[in-house]
């Protein structure tokens, strides 16, 4: 394309410069702030002296999040989640997905089950009901409690039961003619050439179970077993808990500034991990999306 | 004999379906019929079954009960201006990132901007209250210019403003993605087309750029529609306290303190249920005007 610079042009450029950086700097900035708490000295850090870099760099709060059992056993709990929520969301994503991307006349019941999928997808019995379902099961304060209710991400499978739409039927009947049972089918040829959809359906359930925090604050009564989340959120209870506003000036000098933001920096590590892998899959996960139904 | 053969399978498609349809019986299904709750009065030691009924009164207190319109409004203020602002800034952010030539750059900024959707309310709790503290950035910056500070979590003038700008803050980089999406949809002949007659940028944006993304925002404000009752249970809940309950206080934190911690599971039950019944046929009223308008199934 040619392109005559004008005063014009490059006076938008400046604009569009200028926004997209300040834009940037907005998400950057508070993060690289925890970052810089974490390593700062404490006393500066309580005297709000810690900007972007921090002040007197030392690692004093990581060796005292070292000791801390609790953390640590959140953080466990929050990893035996995030694999066995994310195994069982995937499990049944791909054991639904496959009859559903069926037709009627392969699979005559195939719109009854999708249309109560539907409606369990849009309608809810809220949070109450759910509540007393899972405290009459003898759940509460069991990792299953975390991990059952929402076992069918029906979202999901309805993203990959149109993938599996998109996969030629004469797959398929090949190895019907083999005598391939359904399950090995949906195993040996489905699964295989799916990969990059269900990568995306999965880091999306890790993401998702690792950031949940209010299942872990409805269903466990006792605070050792919160997972990691639900154990940062009640860091910052006493900020929820005010019902004077005096209260809110007297906290800030009160809370160990820079061992809490240990602790969330540490809480975000595993989502920087697979953050590479989300940004690969994210856009593909938006375009699988897409199909129509 | 082929044929026999697919059919008998049909056996085999329904075990598939099973274990999910078992979950979904328990965790979806069950507590639907839980919802008989808002028409009793619920006492856990006698459970759904020998509880008593009690017809409407749950719903006519809630008529009567001043909290319940409190509720209404904050719920729907504070889902209006997410939806507003939270369609707004991205699709600015995306048109402004479509300006950019340099790879690098825009896959910098997009890596950047994309993070804060991916973590959770307890850690953006976490980074408002100290953003927003007493002594924190956002009151420096006032006081540098001679402004009294704020308490933003504090104030029933501010709670809301802080919500929806932290809920832009933590999704716009990712919303902006299906817009971006839709900006390399358009053809780029158009683009040339239109600086031949002589078409500066602005004017292509207006005349371009915005008519490609049009059936894009009209699809993205067709879904929202039916979230206008869910103003984010797990933020709020992370950032509200007593004082900023007149202001902050939605339906489903409201239910959530009276009704779990309450323990007025019949009555929260019933607002549970009108919230459900309208956000459902919201949902469906969304799905209609999507196919009608983009053509394009959402469920």
């Amino acid at each position: 394309m040619i392109k005559s610079k004008t005063f014009g042009s490059y006076l938008s450029d400046i604009i569009i410069w200028t926004v997209l950086l300040l834009l940037t700097a907005l998400c950057f900035l508070p993060l690289m702030n925890m970052v810089s708490v974490s390593f700062s000295d404490s006393t500066a850090a309580q005297a709000n002296q810690v900007g972007l870099l921090p002040v007197n760099v030392n690692f004093n709060s990581y060796r005292l999040l070292l000791e801390d059992a609790q953390f640590w056993r959140s953080f466990m709990i929050s990893v035996e989640r995030v694999v066995l929520g994310t195994a069982l969301n995937l499990l049944l994503t791909v054991l639904m997905a496959y009859p559903l991307s069926k037709n009627t006349k392969q699979f005559g019941a195939r719109n009854i089950y999708m249309n109560v999928m539907i409606f369990a997808m849009l309608f809810s019995g809220g949070m109450i009901p759910l509540f007393i379902v899972v405290k009459s099961l003898g759940l509460m304060d069991t990792i299953w409690s975390l991990i059952l209710p929402g076992a069918v991400p029906i979202f999901n499978v309805i993203l990959l039961m149109n993938f599996f739409k998109s996969i030629p039927d004469s797959l398929e009947e090949a190895a019907i003619m083999d005598g391939a049972s359904k399950l090995k089918i949906l195993f040996k040829i489905y699964l295989p050439i799916s990969l990059p959809a269900l990568a995306t359906i999965g880091l999306f359930s890790i993401v998702g179970h690792w950031n949940d925090y209010f299942s872990g604050l409805l269903y466990m009564n006792s605070s050792a077993n919160f997972p990691l989340q639900t154990y940062i959120q009640q860091l910052n209870v006493d900020v929820t808990k005010i019902t004077d506003p005096s209260q809110l000036k007297a906290i800030a000098s009160v809370s160990n500034k820079t061992l809490n933001a240990a602790k969330i920096v540490v809480s975000i590590i595993p989502v920087l991990l697979i953050y590479p892998f989300l940004q690969k899959y994210f856009t593909s996960g938006l375009v699988i999306g897409s199909v129509k139904e | 004999m082929w044929k026999r053969k697919y059919r008998s399978g049909q056996l085999g498609y329904h075990l598939m379906m099973a274990p999910g349809m078992i979950f979904l019986i328990i965790f979806s299904f069950v507590p639907m019929f839980g919802i008989v709750m808002a028409f009793q009065d619920y006492v856990p030691a006698k459970g759904i079954l020998g509880s008593q009924w009690v017809g409407l009164t749950n719903f006519e207190y809630m008529l009567q009960i001043p909290d319940s319109w409190n509720i209404l409004r904050n719920t729907v203020l504070i889902a209006l201006g997410k939806i507003i602002f939270g369609t707004i800034v991205p699709i600015v952010f995306a048109l402004l990132l479509n300006e950019i030539r340099l790879k690098w750059a825009k896959r910098s900024i997009q890596t950047i901007v994309y993070l804060p959707n991916f973590l959770s309310w307890a850690v953006v709790a976490a980074i408002v209250i100290n953003v927003f503290d007493y002594h924190g950035p956002i009151n420096s910056f006032l006081q540098a210019f001679g402004h009294q500070p704020i308490m933003f979590l504090a104030s029933n003038d501010w709670f809301r403003t802080v919500i929806i700008g932290s809920d832009v803050w933590k999704n716009f980089g990712y919303g902006a993605i299906v817009y971006l999406a839709a900006l390399t949809g358009i053809d780029p002949g158009l683009y040339e087309a239109s600086s031949i007659d002589g078409a500066n940028r602005f004017q292509q944006l207006l005349h371009v750029t915005f008519p490609g993304i049009l059936p894009t925002i009209m699809l993205i404000s067709a879904l929202n529609l039916g979230n206008i009752l869910n103003a984010g249970f797990d933020q709020i809940y992370a950032l509200y306290n007593p004082i900023v309950y007149e202001t902050g206080d939605v339906i489903d934190t409201y239910v959530y303190r009276v009704g779990l911690l309450g323990q007025q599971y019949s009555f929260a039950t019933a607002i549970g249920l009108l919230k459900s019944v309208v956000s459902f046929t919201l949902l469906i009223a969304a799905n209609k005007l999507s196919i009608k308008f983009a053509n394009l199934r959402i469920f």
